[in-house]
Order: C-alpha cells, then sequence, then structure tokens
C-alpha cells in the first residue's frame, strides 16, 4: 500500500480501498451529525436573536460588505477546494496540493475577516456575555469559525503528507473527505449569512 | 414455578382491581378522587385510557401465558416446529386494532386539550388569581381585589379561578392533585394560565412538581374553598390595618426583624411571604400543619408551629430563605404568640 | 507489502489500553458499563432507603438531590449505554460476518472518550459537590445563580465528553453494518440484532450532537457567564427544555431498541422457531427510530406550548404505540407452535414481554396531554419509565449477557443461579416499580426528599424499598454467577444453545481474534439455521484460506481521551480556584495543556499510517475448528 507508483492509481482513488470507502462512507455521516449540531446552534440563535437587552441590535451591528468580502472569499475557497478534488481523481498531485494552498490561505483569509469583525464587535458594546443575542451570535458564529480554523490546520498538515507520501490509496481519501469538510462549512456559511446577517439587517 | 408465575403475574392485576374497588385516596390529595370539574375531565380522560389499556393488558398476558404453558419443550425434545415466516392477517389485525383504540383515545383527548386551555383572563366572572412560586413557598395575588397573600389560596366556591403562572426564581410548577393538573410556573415573562374551581367548600393539597432545589418536596401548600360571603369577608379583613405586638421589646424585635422581609397589613416589606392572617391558616411553612391534635411529627399547635419555625427555619425546609433570626427566647416566644394570634376572622 | 510487518503485540493490562479488537472493547465497555451500573444502583438504594418512611432524614435534601441526579445520570449515560455498546461491540461484527468493525482505532476511542467522561463525572463526589438538579438539568435551576458549586459543571463537561464518545461510536457501527457485511447477508437477511443496532445508530448520530450543543450551551452559561437560558440576560429556559427532549427522546428509543433486538434473538432462538413477520419487525423498529424524533415536547407537556402543540404531540407519541404492538405481538406469535427452553436468557426475555406492555400503555396513557396534567412530575411518571427502562432495557441486557456470555467469553453462566437472578430481580421490580404508579395518582409528585405522615403514602413506599432491595440481591446473584463461571475451564462450543440460528455461533467460543478464517457465504435469513437444516455442519466459505490483515493496537485513543479528560478539570477549575500564571488562571492553563496531548494524539495519528499486520494461514490454528 505504501509504494504506488503513479499511473497505477485507481480511477477513483479515495474508494479503492474498504478502507477509504469506509472513510468517505463514515465522513458522510459524520457531516450528517453536524448538519444536526448547527441545526441545533440556528434554533437556539433564532430563538434568542431579539433578546439584545442593552447591546446594539443587529442590525446597527452588522456591517455587510465587511461579510460579503469573508463570504466571497469562503465562497472562492469552495471552488478551489473542488479543483483540487478534481486533480486528485486526475491523479495530479501537484495541482492537489495547489489548489489546497490556494484553499487554506482564503481560509486563512476569511478567519482574518472573522477575528476582525469579533474584535469591532466587541468594541461596540457587543461582547459574549451582553445579552442572549451575544451569546448566541457568538456561539453560533464562533463553532462555525472555530470549524474553519480546525480545517485549516488539517489541510496544512494534509498538504505536507502529499507532498511527503505523495497521492496514493491512503492518502487519497483523506484529501477526498477534507474537501467534503470543507464544502459542508462552506454551505453552513451560507446559512450563517442569511440567517445571522441578512435577516440581522431586517428590522 | 409456571403456576408461580401465573399466580405472580396475575397479582398485580388483582392489586389494581382492590385499589379502584376501594377508596381512592385522600380526597384532598389524590388524581383519583377528584373534586372539581377540571380533574374531573382529567379523571374521565384517565378511566378511558385506563380501560382501553387493560384490554391491551388482559389480551397480550392472556396469549403470554397460554403460550408459555402450551409451547413449554419437553425435556430431550429434538423436533423442529415448522418454521412460520409470518401471517399478512394477523399483521393487519394487530395493525389496525391499536389504530383503532387510539382513535378513541385520541379524540377526547384533543377536545380536552383544547377545553382545558380556555382562557378565563378576561372573564368577568371569574376569580383572577397570579400565582407566583419561589424557593420554597407560594405567592398569591388576587390584581382585581389588590391583595397579596402567601402559602394558602383561598377561593370562592363554585367560581372560576383563572390562575396566571410565573416564577421568580427556578422552575416550579403548580399542582393541586384532586382539582386540578399541573401546570410550570416559568421566569421571565413567560406567564402560562390555566383555570379549575371547586365546587365543595374543604381544603385541598396543593404541590410543587417541578424539582426546584433541596426542599421541592416540602414546597406544598393549599387551597381552601369557602362560601362567597366568607370569602368577601377575607378579602375586606385582608385589608384591614394590623396591630402589632403589645409588649414593646416583642414588638422592637417584630419590626427590626422580621418586617424587613415580611409584611402585616400595610407594614413590612413585600419580598417574602405575607403574614396576615398567618394564624388563621393550616400550615406554617406550607409543611407545619397546625392541629390542636397532633399525630405526626409534622403536626402542632399554631404557635408551637411557629415557634419551630423561627427557631430554625433551615431545619425544617432545608436550603430556604429565611435566615436563623437572632432572637431571645422571649422574643421568639412572644412573636410566635403575637403571629400565632394574628387571625382572620372570616369564616361563620 | 510487507506481510512480516513487524508489530508488538502487548499483553496484561497494556493489551486492554491498546486494544483495538470490538470483542475487547466489547468486554471493556462491559466492565465499565457494569461497574457504573453498581454505582447507579447503590444510589437507587440510598433513594430508596431515604423514601422508606415519612420524613426520614436518612441523607439530607442537598444529597438526596445529587443521588437522584447521579442515579438517572449515571444510569442511562454510564451504564445502560456502554452496556449496550458492549453486547454490540461483543456480537454485530460477528453476526454480519465481519473481521472487524469499519474503524477500530475510533472504536477504542469512542470507549475511552466514554469511560474519561463517565470518570471526570463521578470525581464530581469526591470534589465537594455532585450534580444536583436533576438528569434533565433544567435551568435556571441548573445555572451558577441556583446550582453555585461545581457539581453542574462535572456534569456539563463529563456528559459532554462520554457523549463524544458515543456518537463516534455510533457512526462507527453505522459504517460496518453498511460497508462490512458478509457477501449475501443483505439487510433484509440481517439478524434483528443488528438491525435494531443499526437503527439506534443512526438514532446516536441526528440526537447526540442537540446534546453537545445543549452542553456547551450550558456550560458556556456557567462557565463564560454565557445568556442562553438565563431569564435575567435575555436568555430562555423553556429553550433549554427543547434541546435537551429533541435529544432526549430518541435517546430513550437509542436504548430500548437494541433490547427489542436482544429479547427478537433470544425467542426465537429458544422457541427453535424462525422470528415472526422479519419483515414487520425490521419496519415497526424503523418507524420507531423516525417517530422518536416527532414526539419531543410530550415531556414538556405542562410547559405551556399551548393546545396545538400539545394536541400534535399527544397524537404523534399515542401513534408509536401501533408499530410497538406489532413487535410485541410478533415475539408471542414467534413463541405460538414453537418449542420454548426456559434458559435464564430466555426466561428474561419472556419476562420482558408483559412487563414492557405494562410500561408502553402507561406510555400511551402519558401521551393524553389532559390526563399527563395530572401525572406529569408524579411517581406515575416514575413508574413507567423504571418499567420501560429496567423492565424493557434492563432485562433485555440481562437476557442478552446470559445467552452470549459464552460467545463473549468462552464460559456457560451457571443456569440454577441465573434462574435465581432472574426470580429476584423480577419480583423485585415489580414491587418496587408497580405501586409506584399508585403513589403517583395519590398525588406524590417525583423526585421529594421525603413526605410527610397520614398522606397514604407510607406503605407503598415500604413496598418499593423492599422490592429495590431484592432487585439488589437480584444483581448480587449475578455478580455472584458472573464470578463463579470465571473460575470454571473455557469449554463452551461453537453453539452452544444448540439452537443457534445466526453467523456467531459458527464460530468459536469466544471467536479468535480475527473472528472469521474465512468469510462466510450468506445464501438467507438465519444464516447457520438455514445451513443447519440443510445438514450441514457450517457456512461455505466465500474465499479461500489465506493471510488476514489485523489492524495493531494502539495508546493513542487512551491518550487522546486523557487529554479530554484533563482539559475537562482545566476547564471546571478555571474560576481562580488554583490562581494563575503570568496573569492566565492556571485552570485554563491545564485545560491548554490537555488539548495539546489530544491533538499531538491525533497528529500522530494522521501522520504516520497503521499498516496493521498479518495473519498467516499457518498461524490461524485457534479458530472455527475447537472443540
Amino acid at each position: 500500500m505504501s509504494a504506488h507508483v503513479e499511473g497505477q492509481l485507481p480511477h477513483e482513488p479515495e474508494k479503492a480501498t474498504l478502507e477509504g470507502r469506509n472513510k468517505v462512507l463514515g465522513f458522510w455521516l459524520f457531516l450528517g451529525g453536524e448538519t444536526v449540531l448547527f441545526g441545533t446552534l440556528f434554533s437556539a440563535f433564532l430563538a434568542l436573536r431579539h433578546q439584545v437587552l442593552d447591546g446594539p441590535p443587529a442590525h446597527e451591528l452588522f456591517s455587510l460588505p465587511l461579510v460579503a468580502i469573508a463570504t466571497a472569499l469562503l465562497l472562492t475557497s469552495s471552488l478551489t477546494s473542488v479543483f483540487a478534488t478534481q486533480a486528485l481523481h486526475r491523479h495530479d498531485n501537484k495541482k492537489l496540493i495547489t489548489w489546497l494552498i490556494v484553499t487554506v490561505l482564503l481560509g486563512l483569509g476569511f478567519l482574518c475577516l472573522e477575528i476582525y469583525e469579533f474584535y469591532h464587535y466587541v468594541k461596540e458594546g457587543h461582547g459574549f456575555t451582553t445579552s442572549a443575542f451575544s451569546s448566541s451570535f457568538y456561539t453560533l458564529v464562533g463553532f462555525h469559525g472555530a470549524h474553519v480554523a480546525l480545517g485549516i490546520v488539517w489541510i496544512s498538515l494534509l498538504i505536507g503528507q502529499l507532498a511527503k507520501k505523495g497521492l496514493t490509496v491512503v492518502t487519497a481519501p483523506k484529501a477526498y473527505v477534507a474537501g467534503l469538510y470543507w464544502h459542508f462549512i462552506d454551505v453552513v456559511w451560507v446559512f450563517i449569512f442569511t440567517v445571522v446577517y441578512l435577516m440581522g439587517k431586517v428590522v | 414455578m409456571n403456576r408461580w408465575q401465573f399466580v405472580k403475574r396475575l397479582a398485580p392485576l388483582l392489586a389494581l382491581m382492590v385499589l379502584v374497588l376501594s377508596a381512592c385516596g385522600r380526597s384532598d390529595l389524590s388524581t383519583l378522587n377528584p373534586q372539581g370539574p377540571v380533574a374531573q375531565e382529567q379523571f374521565g380522560l384517565m378511566k378511558l385510557a385506563i380501560s382501553i389499556m387493560l384490554i391491551v393488558i388482559v389480551v397480550v398476558f392472556a396469549i403470554s401465558f397460554y403460550v408459555i404453558i402450551r409451547f413449554r419443550r419437553r425435556p430431550g425434545d429434538k423436533t423442529i416446529p415448522k418454521q412460520v415466516e409470518g401471517s399478512h392477517k394477523l399483521e393487519i389485525i394487530w395493525t389496525v386494532i391499536p389504530i383503532i383504540m387510539l382513535i378513541i383515545l385520541g379524540v377526547p383527548t384533543v377536545q380536552s386539550v383544547f377545553n382545558l386551555a380556555k382562557d378565563y383572563t378576561k372573564d368577568p366572572d371569574a376569580v383572577k388569581v397570579i400565582v407566583t412560586s419561589h424557593q420554597y413557598w407560594w405567592e398569591f395575588e388576587y390584581p382585581e381585589l389588590g391583595i397579596k397573600t402567601a402559602q394558602e389560596l383561598i377561593i370562592p366556591t363554585g367560581k372560576t379561578i383563572s390562575i396566571e403562572a410565573k416564577s421568580a426564581d427556578v422552575l416550579h410548577s403548580f399542582w393541586i392533585p384532586s382539582l386540578a393538573g399541573k401546570i410550570d410556573t416559568n421566569p421571565g415573562a413567560n406567564v402560562n394560565t390555566m383555570y379549575f374551581s371547586a365546587p365543595k367548600e374543604g381544603v385541598y393539597l396543593g404541590k410543587c412538581a417541578e424539582l426546584c432545589g433541596p426542599s421541592h418536596g416540602l414546597m406544598d401548600f393549599k387551597v381552601k374553598s369557602v362560601d362567597e360571603s366568607s370569602f368577601d369577608r377575607w378579602t375586606a379583613a385582608l385589608q384591614e390595618p394590623v396591630a402589632l405586638p403589645s409588649d414593646p421589646a416583642v414588638k422592637e424585635a417584630f419590626v427590626s426583624k422580621c418586617l424587613t422581609c415580611h409584611a402585616v397589613g400595610d407594614q413590612g416589606g413585600p419580598a417574602f411571604p405575607n403574614l396576615t392572617g398567618i394564624g388563621s391558616r393550616q400550615t406554617v411553612g406550607g409543611i407545619l400543619v397546625n392541629t390542636d391534635d397532633p399525630k405526626y411529627s409534622n403536626e402542632g399547635s399554631t404557635e408551637e408551629n411557629l415557634h419551630r419555625w423561627i427557631k430554625d427555619p433551615q431545619a425544617v425546609k432545608p436550603g430556604n430563605q429565611m435566615p436563623k433570626v437572632d432572637l431571645t427566647e422571649q422574643e421568639l416566644d412572644g412573636i410566635a404568640k403575637y403571629l400565632s394570634d394574628l387571625t382572620l376572622d372570616y369564616q361563620q | 507489502m510487507a506481510h512480516g510487518h513487524a508489530v508488538k503485540r502487548h499483553t496484561g493490562l497494556m493489551d486492554w489500553l491498546t486494544t483495538v479488537d470490538h470483542k475487547k472493547i466489547g468486554i471493556l465497555y462491559l466492565i465499565a458499563g457494569g461497574f457504573f451500573f453498581l454505582v447507579g444502583g447503590l444510589e437507587a438504594l440510598l433513594i430508596r432507603i431515604q423514601l422508606w418512611k415519612p420524613l426520614n432524614d436518612f441523607v439530607g435534601a442537598d444529597t438526596y438531590n445529587e443521588l437522584l441526579t447521579m442515579h438517572g445520570t449515571t444510569m442511562i449515560f454510564l451504564a445502560a449505554m456502554p452496556m449496550l455498546f458492549a453486547l454490540m461491540n461483543a456480537i454485530v461484527p460477528l453476526q454480519i460476518g465481519a473481521r472487524d468493525v469499519a474503524f477500530p482505532f475510533v472504536n477504542a476511542l469512542g470507549f475511552w472518550t466514554f469511560f474519561f467522561g463517565a470518570v471526570l463525572l463521578n470525581v464530581s463526589w469526591f470534589a465537594g459537590s455532585a450534580p444536583e438538579a436533576g438528569w434533565t438539568a433544567y435551568a435556571p435551576l441548573a445555572g451558577t445563580t441556583y446550582s453555585p458549586g461545581h457539581g453542574m459543571d462535572y456534569y456539563v463537561i463529563g456528559l459532554q465528553i462520554a457523549g463524544i464518545g458515543t456518537l463516534i461510536g455510533g457512526i462507527n457501527f453505522l459504517v460496518t453494518i453498511i460497508n462490512m457485511r458478509a457477501p449475501g447477508m443483505t439487510f433484509m437477511r440481517m439478524p434483528m440484532f443488528t438491525w435494531a443496532s443499526f437503527i439506534t445508530s443512526a438514532l446516536i448520530l441526528f440526537a447526540f450532537p442537540a446534546l453537545t450543543v445543549g452542553l456547551a450551551a450550558l456550560m458556556f452559561d456557567r462557565i463564560f457567564d454565557a445568556n442562553f437560558f438565563d431569564p435575567s440576560g435575555g436568555g430562555n429556559s423553556v429553550l433549554w427544555e427543547h434541546i435537551f427532549w429533541i435529544f432526549g427522546h430518541p435517546e430513550v428509543y437509542i436504548l430500548i431498541l437494541p433490547a427489542f433486538g436482544v429479547i427478537s434473538d433470544v425467542i426465537s432462538t429458544f422457541s427453535r422457531k424462525r422470528l415472526f413477520g422479519y419483515s414487520s419487525m425490521v419496519f415497526a423498529t424503523i418507524l420507531i427510530g423516525f417517530l422518536g424524533f416527532m414526539v419531543w415536547a410530550h415531556h414538556m407537556f405542562t410547559t405551556g406550548l399551548g393546545p396545538i402543540a400539545n394536541s400534535l404531540f399527544s397524537i404523534a407519541t399515542m401513534l408509536i404505540a401501533v408499530p410497538t404492538g406489532i413487535k410485541i405481538f410478533n415475539w408471542l406469535f414467534t413463541m405460538w407452535g414453537g418449542s420454548i427452553k426456559f434458559t435464564t436468557a430466555n426466561l428474561f426475555a419472556v419476562g420482558f414481554i408483559p412487563t414492557f406492555v405494562m410500561g408502553g400503555v402507561t406510555g400511551v396513557m402519558l401521551a393524553a396531554a389532559p390526563a399527563d396534567f395530572q401525572y406529569h412530575d408524579s411517581y406515575f411518571v416514575v413508574a413507567h419509565f423504571h418499567y420501560v427502562i429496567v423492565g424493557g432495557l434492563i432485562l433485555g441486557i440481562f437476557s442478552g449477557l446470559h445467552y452470549w456470555w459464552p460467545k463473549m467469553f468462552g464460559r456457560m453462566l451457571n443456569e440454577t443461579i441465573g434462574k435465581l437472578t432472574f426470580w429476584t430481580f423480577f419480583i423485585g421490580f415489580h414491587m418496587t416499580f408497580f405501586v409506584q404508579h399508585f403513589l403517583g395518582l395519590l398525588g406524590m409528585p417525583r423526585r421529594i426528599w421525603t413526605y410527610l405522615d397520614g398522606l397514604g403514602f407510607n406503605e407503598m413506599n415500604l413496598i418499593s424499598t423492599i422490592g429495590a432491595i431484592l432487585m439488589g440481591f437480584g444483581t448480587i446473584f449475578f455478580l455472584l454467577n458472573v464470578t463463579i463461571t470465571a473460575f470454571k475451564p473455557k469449554n463452551a462450543v461453537n453453539d452452544p444453545w444448540e439452537d443457534g440460528r445466526t453467523l456467531e455461533w459458527t464460530i468459536s467460543s469466544p471467536p479468535p481474534e480475527y473472528n472469521f478464517q474465512q468469510t462466510p457465504l450468506v445464501r438467507g435469513y438465519d444464516a447457520f439455521w438455514k445451513e443447519k437444516m440443510e445438514g450441514k455442519k457450517g457456512m461455505t466459505p466465500a474465499e479461500p484460506i489465506g493471510s488476514i490483515h489485523m489492524p495493531s493496537p494502539s495508546i493513542l485513543p487512551f491518550f487522546m481521551s486523557l487529554g479530554l479528560f484533563i482539559t475537562g478539570f482545566g476547564l471546571l477549575y478555571s474560576d481562580g480556584t488554583w490562581g494563575s500564571v503570568g496573569g492566565i488562571d492556571t485552570g485554563y492553563i491545564i485545560g491548554a495543556a490537555g488539548l495539546l496531548v489530544t491533538f499531538t494524539c491525533m497528529i500522530l495519528r494522521s501522520l504516520y499510517d497503521d499498516h496493521g499486520f498479518h495473519i498467516e494461514p499457518e498461524d490461524q490454528h485457534d479458530g472455527g475448528v475447537k472443540a
């Protein structure tokens, strides 16, 4: 298993072994659980979002341009992760690594914007403990941000592995599920953008 | 062994019959002995459900016993029974019959849900009461009459009582088993409503039915149903000025150490149970029952109970908010005596 | 591929700490779950001693609330769940003809996170204050204002860690059952226990993340002063009830479905008959799982959700009676016309049926919302859920343990002591809980520290306490049986009950570490029975004898979980208890150190590929042909 030569990889290397198939299926199921996790976080946020107490209300707080840039970064990173998966299916390890690097950089950009955004909100008087709205906001968006951060660390390690070990039936499933994961956090962000930011702007 | 099993399985059913046929518990406490229309309606639904469920139990038990006895394996029996895959006819039967039974139960359930959700808060004929639960006591406010009392809900017989229930701290649940099922008291602005009435005069036991802390089990209250003229006299008496203790030393202690939190008449603080008329209440602290003929360790005369409570409230109701007040023995005696004489004369 | 890949084989304690073998992990779950079952049982006995007479002060009011909280939490999360996982681990791969689960490493990780979470929760007893707000942890009582000690912190963090273990265990079984079935083992040929484990795992997957969020929010409220459930900060206490029960109701089906599976297999085996209406059993199991997500608000009828919600949840709840009824009658008709042998395992299974029906009918009674206003939070509810959980689940687990004990340990439990166990436990159970229905109806609320004299509660509470002591004796008899059996020779044959129908009975007891020397070819439902009826001794192999690939043992799961334990402990005391270092609370530093351990282990796991090792045919001598 350790010494596959380029060209000998099967068509879909991530599903070539039972371990690979298990990993992909298990990961899909894990994302199912993650959906419930974020669903619950969204429900809690929706239940509490009008409880602003003394803090600034959502429509005064949120600055859409900043969030729009963050959204654009994350959506683009989703596209680049598709390119990475395509490269994986073409068995092109170099392209795969390149696209993963781009994905990670875009993710980092998103994360920096989010950190700046949080910092800015805290200065505006919207701290974690200000109100039920703020607590549920930071928890929901923060859980997502933590997922992005974790994804960045994970994919970075993966890039190192791909560079060192090459594309094999062991590394391919890892790269494939990392792509799934990245799409998932992108989809979650689309919901956050709609439910938290756009609906927050509607007074 | 099987005969043994048979008798033992039957025992619960027999016990049930005995219980149903004999007394259904205290008429001031049991849900099986309803004393008002709301509890009556709930009891009706319970009876319907129990009847349907007894049918199910009898059928299942009968088949179980038959099967267990009839199809036992004899020692050394090596025969292989016929391997049956299933039976569509039977499977349809035991799918459809339960559905019919559930419809029989479901329709009155839904009717009753809506019936019990009727809103009497705007009804001019109903007596409105705002119930506020505290760790571990009950506050009853009559907003239309402008009066507040604690631990003992006095209601006029036959009138619909419209309850708005809320909590001042944690969740509690307001339950008078013999008059009406419970409703949770939620904190914040989340007010629940319910209603009930008591056609007969009497005293009914109320309980807290949601875990609220160490003394959850001791958070009892009473509902006292009195005729309408007595009720009017009670509301009037509650608003009359109350004389403070005549002994100056007791008065001084009472004002400086009790009225900081409690109120009598128009004096004192509102945050804790109002003591006006405490001498005529059924209990002290909800659980020390006032009686001239004490039988149990939680019973005594009003004065004894007050004395016991004030001396060490934490020993009676662990975790409650009332501290052990620093009083001399004379002050304690005087205050207990004074409070036990603080009666409202409203019943004929 | 280097076949002779050198993998260090551990022995003794190190073997148990590093094992990734599902059979050994099953035993670990059983030991841990059994231990916490005893702890929870002891708490139950203390509760019953406190309640044996009115106005008793055997334990204080605070301690009583700690006992009732820890009894519920321990029994549900730390005893029932792991004992089910024990059976699932030990049996499911065997029943589908697999050599292992899909993720052996994750399997071990699941056990160790559960274990360290459970230990953390119970450390609270020795740290001054145990959780005291009930296993439901309703806010605001569970918040810092009304539960200021560290007890509820232990609850939120301990359960969170244990919950992670359960969640990954669930995913593992789903993938195992979907991907690793032997050739011919189609879904509609799977034994009922495997089916039940499959549905239960799906419920775990979709229910536990809600608990994760709920516990995280409550933890934020308690440790970081967030405002999810605190009304003074704009929070909402009813939100907690919703989140808790969206998890909590599926949780009770997570518990009961595997017991249904055990009962199906045991009754079928000891009646020497095919399970009656197999496909409707499968359908009923799926339907129960599905409906289980639709009915959470029946725990909240008195919360004040309004008549529309109450009606809908009433009706949805009643509907669950239909698939459950199908199961009951299918079991009865499996026995009908059969040749029933009353082994201890079957006694528990047969005793389960009427007992569970009694718990089921009170469930339907509780579903009628207006009547529930009377039952809710009274001893009637206590009686109901103990009938379904003890009368259902625990009888099911005892049945499964007696049934599969020879397969797990290679030794038969003593039948005489087994029957003694059954009768004391069964009679004790009914004594304890039957009267509690009436206590509730007569006006006794649940979770009360004591009750006044003269209310008519005395006699029934005394009966209940005596029953609980009998149940204690039943458990002691079981332990005695286990101890005696442990000293007997390991001589159980492949199919010790002689009527085995499923694949686990085709291999030796206990199975070799690779389970099946050759993967079996499954030709129908009740695969082994089918072969037996055609006069064959075993299964037709689906592959030639060859080298078998095995995963390597690893200590990483242990340390990953230990890291989480340390993190939890640090977070618990991040309130200045241990001072600070360089302006940062020592608690946070310890927490970060724990996380570092966990993440380092994860990275190590990711970077160093596990090539496993191979067992060559000449070394495969301890399997399949013994005795």
